[in-house]
């Protein structure tokens, strides 16, 4: 399927991952894996309450019980030195006037053991005075919703709100004239959804350990997607100076996006500095589901028009994001992604970002795009069967190409849905039989990606190995990619390449890993600085032979002369010129900074069958089908385990996962008991198809590829257990009780 | 907190009398650990009772099997005399946890968490389980629906514990089958639970029945009139759906985060009828 003429030798190969023998033996450490001499335990007291003004804290019985060395609350932190931009960081992680959820946290002890700081968080005493509370985005938006933030006006509506309310933010994307597209259309569909707040689940639960000296220096090791985004927070919130903090990045077991903000960290930071000893903190899965960032629940409102023969005339669509407590919603990557698979003339979408007395929401893989997929993927179903059209000629007739403006503004480059529809319908799943009580969901799905600001440095050893050396957190293989690119753009083995992450005094600042950018940005920049490299050691070459620089050149891993006029001389190999690295100048290095653009979007077309049970509503995943561009797949082994990851989390969001609120504002379902996600028995083998349609903005044509693959999961899932039960599934999760419930309703009707 | 480890059972009953304060017995530690771990308990003393050698054995008693309250799933599913006598009561022990839980579990413990959702306890009923109930006073022998009062509530008195449960003999065109709904396929806890225990006579006339539900009342019930719907029948479809309707009717649950109650209410009847349909078939085998 490449459309790429270039030969690679290393690029594209399976090797092993250089983590994998610590990762499997149990030895690689994780945030919770570090101790330190001295070391003090560090525990939370948190809201019982959704909503509740604090009217005072009293923790002098606290700290005077033997063995406390540490109490810290909102006021330990000095909040007129923070910026602007951390003040809701703050407040989320240590509550000032008002807890705005269950479990967020109001108190923190540091104790000499677990059982001492489990009585010191008894001692608290915590005025709180009980207000009213909401957590469904509907009737947040009310309003008479009770009122999370005096001074929220919602910012971008015109005219300008005279009064508060939960609706932080206003977004409006598209182009043309939807009512002119819509008086064209031969079919309309207008339909409303809602999906329920998921966690991202990751494995391991927030941990760090900090150790703060009394020279006001301090070093922070944690499991993070972004140490340097951490270390930036944490100076912030501290009062420090950048350079005076470092932050080491553990392994880590999962984030998803989830761990692209603190919650912990400032806190252990503040803890060490007043008890003058390191503090461990290790979240408890309870704290996880309650005190850390699940993604959205949500309520939107989709209508499409079409013609007879399947061209879509116009698309409207209205997504409202429940946000958590400071409205941290990502409505605005969903009302911007809704329709971004589709050449469109008229298109309209608008997001609102509402406050609700739940968890402050944090990216979670893709944010926002799938559930607006969700919904706009099931109407386009809808439309489909209702104008008798095949589900991918009629995504075909509309997908959008290299030329196309997108739904939320720039044209397209060079892009693969279309390369993916066409591998779906070739595909053997898309003919297979159906049985009784089964039905097929097809859905496509689009993500932006990204690049932003990126340092890496490679430093050539004199036996000829190299180190390499990143500040982006390796959360799905990307060391084995990073090598893969260094070992193709250097002609030398794999194997003699060993990448790690470094702390954040090591490099220049490094974005998060978020927006599938890593294997993108740091292979790019790794690729410029093994370009940096070899430029220095054709220069060491040069000066070996005595000739000029320029007639020198690089030529399968070797410097050679450039032509007859240089000179007669043995090509040098990479390893020589390193062992000779003393005498030709010291060292040999290679860098690279840049905040990197041209990402390169990302589309995929899933397919799914599913079974349903009649009497019961319960969903059998029978089969399921990934096609995916990935622009350049690096290491295809761990491109199609970004493809099953997708696919499994948007399995377990339109089956069973949902943050459950009882009457009393509080989560019901803090745990994996009850919070459902999939297990290893609930799923088939996912298949997996690599597209690779080149993205002109990277040098091997890389495109990000850990994000869209949870985009489609919802919607075709929700599209085949329409099809098998005979109702049009509206609302997430598709759980036993809904499923039933929809097929009965639909009977009796 | 005080850890004890007797190694028989009289030693075990007075480590329970002279404690004063609260107590937890501990057999495979599934339920207990977990309990400890959040916080839910804090017992002043733990009396391990896995060294009681006597509660480690399943023996054959009067054409049925006595298991003691120490042996755990996996033990109880490598036993090939209680397999083929209960199947439904060793498939509903063998769907607690997993591979690991299993070698720890034990149906006393799950019958003595008292948990309305515990999966062997309905299984247990409709076999006509007993009890063996042992304290300071000495033994008695009570039907298993005995033991559990309420969500997390037995009618153990102080220092009491149980000792084994007694599988009854049963006739020969006769078996049991236990069903379960759980969102998922594994580590789940159940929505609803179904056990059905049946005996036909030669004609395939059904002359005994015992239906049992989990998870749709405060503690698992003995449907009486779901049994009524059987005997007397071949076990045809009306007879099923009489089955259903009377489990269905039996029901009375709550909406909570595993399920609404118009859901539990039905799924209550498939299973009982999907329940009865294997065990009818299991007793042709036989
Ligand atoms: C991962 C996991 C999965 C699980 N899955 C299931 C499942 O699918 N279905 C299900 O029903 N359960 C499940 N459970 C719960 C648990 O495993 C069962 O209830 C199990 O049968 C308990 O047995 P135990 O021997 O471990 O009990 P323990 O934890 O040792 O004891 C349970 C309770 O019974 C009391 N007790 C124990 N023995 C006696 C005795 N002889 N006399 C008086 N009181 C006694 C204890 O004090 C305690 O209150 C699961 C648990 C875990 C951790």
């Amino acid at each position: 399927m490449g459309k790429q003429d270039r030969d690679f030798k290393a690029v594209g190969t399976r090797p092993l991952r250089p983590d994998g023998v610590e990762k499997v033996t149990g030895r690689a450490k994780f945030g919770a894996d570090l101790s330190a001499p001295g070391m003090l335990v560090g525990r939370f007291l948190r809201s019982p309450h959704a909503h509740a003004r604090i009217r005072s804290i009293d923790t002098s019985k606290a700290a005077a019980l033997p063995g406390v060395k540490a109490v810290v609350t909102g006021d330990s932190f000095d909040i007129t030195k923070v910026s602007s931009g951390n003040h809701d960081t703050l407040a989320n992680v240590m509550a000032r006037d008002k807890a705005l959820y269950e479990g967020h946290a109001v108190a923190a002890i540091a104790a000499i053991s677990v059982s001492i700081a489990r009585k010191a968080l008894k001692l608290i005493e915590v005025d709180y005075e009980v207000l009213p509370h909401v957590t469904d985005v509907d009737e947040a938006m009310a309003a008479d919703a009770p009122l999370l933030h005096e001074n929220m006006f919602t910012a971008n509506l015109t005219p300008k709100p005279t009064k508060p309310s939960n609706i932080a933010n206003f977004y409006e994307f598209g182009h043309g004239d939807i009512e002119a597209g819509f008086a064209k259309a031969d079919v309309i569909i207008e339909r409303s959804f809602k999906t329920a707040a998921t966690h991202q689940g990751y494995i391991e639960p927030h941990a760090c350990l900090a150790n703060m000296t009394q020279d006001g220096q301090g070093e922070l090791w944690c499991c993070t997607q972004g140490h340097f985004m951490v270390r930036n927070v944490c100076a912030d919130l501290m009062g420090m100076e950048i350079s005076k903090l470092r932050v080491t990045a553990s392994e880590i077991g999962g984030g998803f996006g989830g761990k692209t903000t603190v919650f912990i960290d400032p806190v252990a930071l503040m803890l060490s500095k007043l008890a003058g000893k390191p503090v461990k903190i290790v979240m408890s899965r309870e704290e996880v589901f309650k005190a850390s960032g699940p993604t959205s629940s949500t309520s939107m409102r989709i209508k499409i028009g079409a013609t007879n023969d399947g061209r879509l005339t116009a698309c409207e669509g209205e997504f409202n994001y429940q946000g958590g407590a400071y409205a941290d919603s990502p409505v605005q990557f969903g009302a911007m992604s809704a329709f971004a698979c589709y050449d469109l003339e008229h298109v309209k979408t608008v997001g609102y970002d509402v406050a609700a007395n739940r968890p402050k929401n944090v990216a979670y893989r893709a944010p926002g795009a799938p559930m607006a997929a969700f919904a706009v993927e099931s109407v386009m179903a809808e439309m489909a069967d209702r104008l008798g059209l095949d589900q991918l000629e009629f995504r075909l007739k509309n997908a959008a190409t290299e030329g196309t403006r997108s739904s939320y503004g720039p044209t397209y480059n060079s892009v693969g849905l279309t390369e993916t529809i066409k591998a779906a319908q070739s595909h053997d799943h898309y003919s297979a039989p159906l049985g009784a009580n089964q039905g097929r969901g097809i859905a496509s799905g689009f993500w932006f990606n990204f690049g932003g600001q990126t340092a890496v440095s490679l430093n050539v050893q004199e036996d000829g190995t190299v180190n390499v050396t990143v500040g982006t957190p390796d959360i799905g293989g990307s060391r084995a990619s990073m090598g893969l690119m260094v070992a193709e753009e250097l002609g030398i083995e794999y194997d003699n390449i060993r990448c790690i992450i470094a702390d954040t005094s090591s490099l220049g600042y490094n974005d998060v890993t978020d927006g599938s950018r890593t294997t993108f940005s740091s292979g790019l920049a790794l690729i410029n600085a093994a370009k940096d490299a070899k430029a220095k050691m054709c220069a060491r070459a040069a000066r070996i032979w005595d000739i000029p620089a320029e007639a020198v050149e690089w030529k399968d891993g070797c410097v050679q002369p450039a032509g007859a006029n240089a000179g007669e001389f043995e090509p040098m190999s990479f390893a020589e010129i390193a062992a000779n690295a003393d005498n030709t100048g010291g060292p040999i290095a290679g860098h690279h900074e840049i905040n990197a653009s041209g990402a390169g979007v990302s589309f995929g077309t899933h397919m799914v069958d599913v079974e349903v049970d009649p009497d019961t509503g319960y969903v059998k995943i029978l089969r399921y089908t990934v096609v995916q561009d990935a622009g350049k797949a690096v290491h295809p082994a761990y491109v199609e385990g970004q493809y099953q990851g997708g696919a499994v989390q948007g399995i377990g969001w339109a089956l069973n996962e949902e943050y459950i609120y009882g009457e009393d504002g509080r989560l019901q379902n803090a745990g994996f008991l009850d919070y459902r996600m999939p297990v290893a028995s609930d799923l088939p083998m996912i298949d997996t198809v690599i597209v690779e349609v080149p993205n002109p903005g990277h040098p091997y044509g890389v495109r990000g590829v850990g994000e869209t693959s949870i985009v489609p999961p919802m919607a075709a899932i929700a599209n085949a257990v329409s099809q098998a039960a005979g109702v049009r599934m509206t609302e997430l999760p598709m759980s036993p009780p809904r499923v039933l419930k929809a097929m009965d309703d639909a009977k009796g009707g | 907190m005080r850890f004890e480890a007797p190694t028989s059972l009289n030693a075990a009953i007075e480590l329970l009398e002279n404690e004063a304060g609260v107590v937890r017995i501990l057999a495979g530690g599934t339920d207990v650990l977990v309990q400890l771990r959040s916080g839910q308990v804090e017992p002043d003393l733990i009396v391990d009772i896995k060294r009681i050698e006597a509660m480690q054995t399943i023996t054959e008693e009067d054409g049925g099997f006595r298991i003691g309250a120490a042996v755990c799933g996996a033990e109880l599913g490598g036993h090939a005399g209680v397999c083929k006598l209960w199947p439904g009561v060793v498939e509903a022990v063998e769907l607690i946890g997993s591979t690991q839980v299993q070698g720890r579990a034990t149906m006393v413990g799950n019958l003595c968490n008292a948990s309305p959702a515990a999966d062997s306890v309905p299984a247990m009923v409709a076999a006509g389980a007993t009890a063996r109930v042992t304290g300071p006073e000495g033994s008695r022998d009570i039907p298993v629906e005995k033991i559990a009062t309420g969500p997390g509530q037995t009618s153990l008195g102080r220092a009491e514990l149980v000792e084994s449960v007694y599988l009854p003999a049963r006739g020969v065109h006769s078996s049991d089958a236990y069903l379960r709904f759980i969102p998922r396929t594994e580590m789940d806890i159940a929505v609803v639970g179904a056990g059905i225990s049946i005996e036909m006579d030669g004609n395939g006339i059904c002359t005994h029945a015992r239906v049992a539900l989990g998870a749709v009342g405060p503690r698992v019930m003995l449907v009486e009139d779901a049994a009524t719907a059987l005997i007397g029948t071949s076990i045809d479809e009306a007879a099923l759906e009489a089955l259903a309707q009377a489990a269905s009717s039996a029901a009375t649950p709550i909406d909570d985060k595993r399920g609404t109650v118009d859901f539990r209410i039905k799924v209550a009847g498939v299973l009982a009828r999907r329940a009865a349909i294997i065990a009818v078939q299991r007793s042709r085998v036989d």
